[in-house]
């Protein structure tokens, strides 16, 4: 039954196969950019996209790992979902991190893996893996397809499920054979989707109960997270805080959804959050969480999260409305839509003189902190230097560690979807090629890429895109010779027994850059750094930057594990 | 604590492996499950018997199921009045002495005997979970040389009485 690709395969009179119906259904969903890599089930794709060239910028990773996570990149800052196609068996499981990764933050994509034909499922064939039954628990929905005429409704489906509600990963496993047989030049896209419908619009009495908690709380907080930007909720969020005075903090991913330089911002809660915005969670009486899931490294120990306080929680996922908290006003819904209709039903609230003067007081004495030594640099120096800059206003990608806690912490970010973060999964590896996928999103922007020396050697194939594509992500290596979070916790919680997380032996990162045919930099001094700045930056293509870090600096402050809000650890003296 | 929970879904490939996978990858333990048609073309009914510790967690097992995209509608019907049935296939030792002792064991449990051999004899209950484990229990001493059941499958009663006090008619404690 096999169509085998002939000569002249391209011309007209070709019959149309699956795959070319891939291909169309792709162009309605306004698909310009796709991450991928060919292999042997995925043939007839690539034939198809051969045909239909001028379409796509199909963008060629060097490994699948990058393509998801540029995928993932390209979706957190586009707010559209991101296109990927791998081939079966270990194409498939290269995705799988990815897949996993863009689940537990919410991220929109749309993942198509080619299968072995029809004929051989299940006869452990060549390249044969089981897609479906891999990636079940780690994506939203997931189908394969078994008749060609499912297909375009197939294509449909996913992108919508991915993309509305609470975004996530949708795979689409299509066999060889459906993709390469001929078949009907349209089918049927109408679908109707009985078990998903989510909820968009708040009950009015949950945000009436919401209105008179406001109206009687002395010590109000805002929790925002994702979905405030998820949702593009941040203008009504800033207009919401500016109304009632109400203090924010935001989680991990949050950042940008509420400007961090505003005189209303408590910055980042959780792990390495500021002293502020955990001791306003902790002693508030009303805590609002807009869009945040009480992720465990947000809450610390749960028994010392916010006691004293009636909980509202806003959030279009039910499931994780009480999932970790205990919810006293639940709100399934869009966090737009929910601050929207508050802005209806909120009077003005009281003033809390006596709580934002606490808070200040928190914000001026306790700030976020660190020792700067004469002329080597840390990292946290390092990144406000960067911040400062590129004004604050570039996009930021960055993969799990120390160098993630100190970007969240001294790169403050004043918009929405400027940051791309590992944040649930925590994968190394994440950051660099979602900083390639941000800058195909956002040609014209100042993307960077801040990775640790463990993280960037996972991935870093993918600066032969950067060099194929001309993009110039500017890659800032933290390079504190060391996995440095693990590092920390050996020393903190291992008495210093260091097992495996100093690296020794690295390459030569400015040779490995030149050797892309990239340009490539040592910095080891704030005075080299300080230096090189403008030619970093104002330079028109790619950099890799390795920055010589102090390799015993640590994070701070700290929540240790199991402890509460209350309890943090390294607040400035 | 046992709850009955019942989940209308789409009847797609892999929809059992969703849910299934879904729960243990929570973490719930399934005591039992059930599924067939129903009535619907297309769509099948499941029903579940879980431990669950507490009220938080039976909530979550509701709420991830919903989220489900093949599943159309969970509900809890522990607390509500249900008609819930399971049958249990048992083959006992049984010579031909024994037979009628049996016949006369398993009468009041409107059992039947399905099947006979030289040195064996299966029989057939129908009921609630607790007449079942009874009849087992009684059926001990002889030797059950075999024991096959399919789980509890359950739906709400066609008319549900009015009063709030449903307690008394939960199957499971």
């Amino acid at each position: 039954m096999k169509v085998e690709a002939k000569p002249g395969y391209e011309t007209k009179t070709q019959p149309k196969t699956g795959a070319d119906l891939l291909v169309e259904a792709l162009i309605n969903e306004d698909v310009k950019t796709i991450f991928g890599y060919p292999g042997g089930a995925v043939l007839p794709i690539y034939d198809a996209l051969y045909r239909a060239k001028d379409a796509f910028n199909h963008i060629l990773t060097r490994h699948e790992q990058g393509a998801i996570h540029a995928a993932e990149g390209f979706a957190r800052v586009s707010g559209k979902p991101g296109v990927v196609i791998g081939t079966s068996g270990p194409g498939a499981t290269n995705l799988v991190t990815g897949i996993a990764d863009a689940m537990m933050d919410s991220i929109p994509l749309v993942v198509f893996t080619g299968q072995v034909a029809r004929s051989v499922i299940g006869t452990d064939a060549f390249q044969e893996s089981d897609v479906i039954g891999i990636t079940t628990p780690i994506t939203k929905h997931n189908y394969q397809v078994q008749d060609v005429s499912d297909l375009p409704r197939i294509v449909k489906e996913a992108f919508h499920i991915a993309s509305t509600g609470r975004p996530g990963p949708v795979v689409v496993d299509i066999p060889k054979d459906i993709s390469a047989n001929p078949c009907e030049d349209s089918y049927d896209t109408d679908f109707h989707l009985p078990g998903y419908q989510p909820t968009t619009k708040p009950n009015p009495l949950q945000i009436k109960k919401l209105a008179d908690s406001l109206a009687k709380a002395k010590k109000p907080v805002i929790l925002a997270g994702a979905g405030v930007i998820i949702s593009k909720a941040s203008l009504e969020l800033r207009e919401f805080a500016e109304k009632h005075q109400l203090p924010v903090t935001t989680t991990l991913l949050g950042l940008g959804g509420f400007p961090g330089q505003h005189e209303l911002s408590l910055g980042m809660a959780g792990m390495h959050g500021t002293y502020a915005a955990n001791t306003a969670l902790y002693e508030c009486d009303l805590l609002i969480n807009i869009g945040a899931r009480f992720d465990d490294r947000l809450t610390g120990n749960l028994a010392h999260f916010a006691p004293f306080a009636t909980v509202a929680h806003i959030d279009i996922d039910p499931a994780e409305i009480g999932k970790n908290v205990t919810t006293h006003i639940p709100i399934v819904s869009d966090a737009k839509e929910a601050l929207k209709s508050m802005e209806h039903h909120v009077k003005q609230s009281p003033e809390h003189k006596d709580w934002f003067d606490m808070l200040n007081k928190y914000k001026e004495e306790y700030p976020l902190w660190y020792k700067k030594p004469e002329e080597a640099m840390v990292p946290q120096w390092l990144l406000k230097q960067i911040h400062a800059k590129t004004n604050g206003d570039a996009i930021v990608t960055t993969d799990v560690g120390q160098h993630q806690m100190w970007t969240a912490q001294y790169y403050t970010f004043d918009r929405p979807n400027r940051w791309v973060t590992s944040g649930g999964l925590g994968t190394m590896g994440f950051g660099f090629p979602a900083a390639i996928g941000a800058q195909l999103a956002f040609p014209e922007e100042t993307v960077v890429a801040v990775v640790g020396d463990g993280g960037f050697q996972m991935t870093l194939q993918e600066l032969s895109v950067l060099q194929e594509r001309g993009l110039p992500v500017k890659v800032i290596i933290v390079n504190n010779g060391a996995l440095g979070m693990v590092r920390q916790w050996q020393e903190a919680f291992y008495e210093k027994r260091y097992s495996e997380s100093i690296i020794e032996i690295q390459p030569d990162f400015v040779k490995l850059a030149e050797a892309y045919e990239i340009k490539g930099l040592r910095i080891d001094s704030q005075e080299q750094l300080v230096n090189a700045l403008p030619e970093i930056f104002d330079y028109d293509g790619p950099v890799v930057v390795d920055c010589r870090v102090l390799q015993q600096e640590n994070v701070y402050p700290m929540i240790a594990p199991g402890k509460g809000l209350h309890e943090m650890i390294g607040v400035k003296p | 604590m046992k709850r009955i929970i019942t989940a209308t879904v789409q009847n797609r490939s892999g929809v059992l492996n969703r849910v299934t996978g879904l729960l243990q990858k929570r973490q719930f333990n399934i005591e039992s499950i059930t599924v067939g048609r129903t009535e619907v073309e297309g769509i099948s009914k499941m029903t579940f018997v879980v431990d669950v510790e507490d009220n938080q967690k039976l909530e979550q097992v509701t709420k991830q199921l919903n989220k489900q995209i093949d599943v159309l509608k969970v509900s809890d019907i522990t607390d509500k009045a249900i008609v819930a049935r399971e049958l249990a296939l048992i083959k006992v030792v049984s010579t031909g002495q024994l037979r009628n002792e049996i016949q006369g064991i398993i009468e009041p449990f409107r059992a039947s005997i399905i099947d006979v051999s030289r040195d064996s004899l299966s029989i057939q209950v129908t009921g609630k979970p607790d007449k079942i484990e009874a009849l087992i229990d009684l059926l001990r001493p002889y030797g059950i040389k075999e024991l096959a059941r399919t789980g509890l499958t359950a739906f709400l009663r066609g008319q549900q009485p009015q009063v709030t006090e449903l307690t008394s008619y939960s199957l499971l404690k």
